[in-house]
């Protein structure tokens, strides 16, 4: 079982919900099949750096799961049959990649708690 | 005449350049993972252009010049960074 970390870019002309039905189904689909989702990340609408399919801003959502390595293959197929997704990358997490997302998670929950306090 | 070397006067007071010891920045901090997701973190090692700065500027070593490499084409990818602009900074 490898640590994968897939980002993927949603196009913008979607409304809210679409996008979230989109980002549900691939999550509902790596569930399905075996994957163990670590983590899920939304950044929302981000500007481009350069324009993809006309468009210059997008979703970004990222999503860190331990599966089986032929899954991969699959996934990657179901991204590129579903034309709402404009571009995806997958990456494979070594230990030191698996510490840093570890780590940062904290950061971020640590901010959100002081966020919190601030308030 | 000058009488001794020392009373030449250069045109222009020769600019030795303070020869600083390069390091690199991610054995001495220690920095293990360069992450492709945040582009501020990246822009560091690119030009105006957006272009990969090379080791003689940064000094970074092999192992870690290669790793920002891979880091920077896969923002690149996702269009985190550009490929190419001008006055990025």
């Amino acid at each position: 079982m490898n640590q994968y970390e897939t980002v993927f870019i949603v196009t913008p002309v979607l409304s809210e919900d679409q996008m979230k039905e989109a980002v549900k189904k691939f999550s509902a689909y790596l569930k399905e099949s075996g994957a163990e989702i670590v983590h899920e990340d939304n950044w929302g609408l981000r500007k481009l750096a350069y324009p993809i399919q006309k468009k210059s801003t997008g979703f970004y959502h990222l999503i860190e799961f331990k599966c089986e390595g032929d899954l991969i293959q699959r996934m990657e197929t179901e991204f590129r049959r579903d034309e709402r997704i404009i571009r995806f990358l997958t990456m494979k997490m070594d230990k030191f990649a698996i510490a840093y997302a570890i780590m940062r998670r904290k950061k971020m929950a640590d901010q959100a708690q002081t966020q919190k306090v601030e308030e | 005449m000058a009488n001794n070397p020392s009373e030449i006067r250069y045109l222009a007071p020769p600019t030795v350049e303070i020869k600083r010891k390069k390091y690199c920045r991610f054995r001495v901090n220690n920095i293990k993972y360069i992450d492709y997701k945040d582009p501020s973190f990246l822009k560091r090692f690119l030009n105006e252009q957006g272009k990969i700065l090379p080791r003689r500027l940064t000094g970074t070593s092999l192992k870690y010049q290669r790793k920002i490499g891979t880091a920077v084409k896969r923002a690149r990818h996702l269009a985190l960074l550009p490929y190419v602009t001008d006055l990025m900074k």
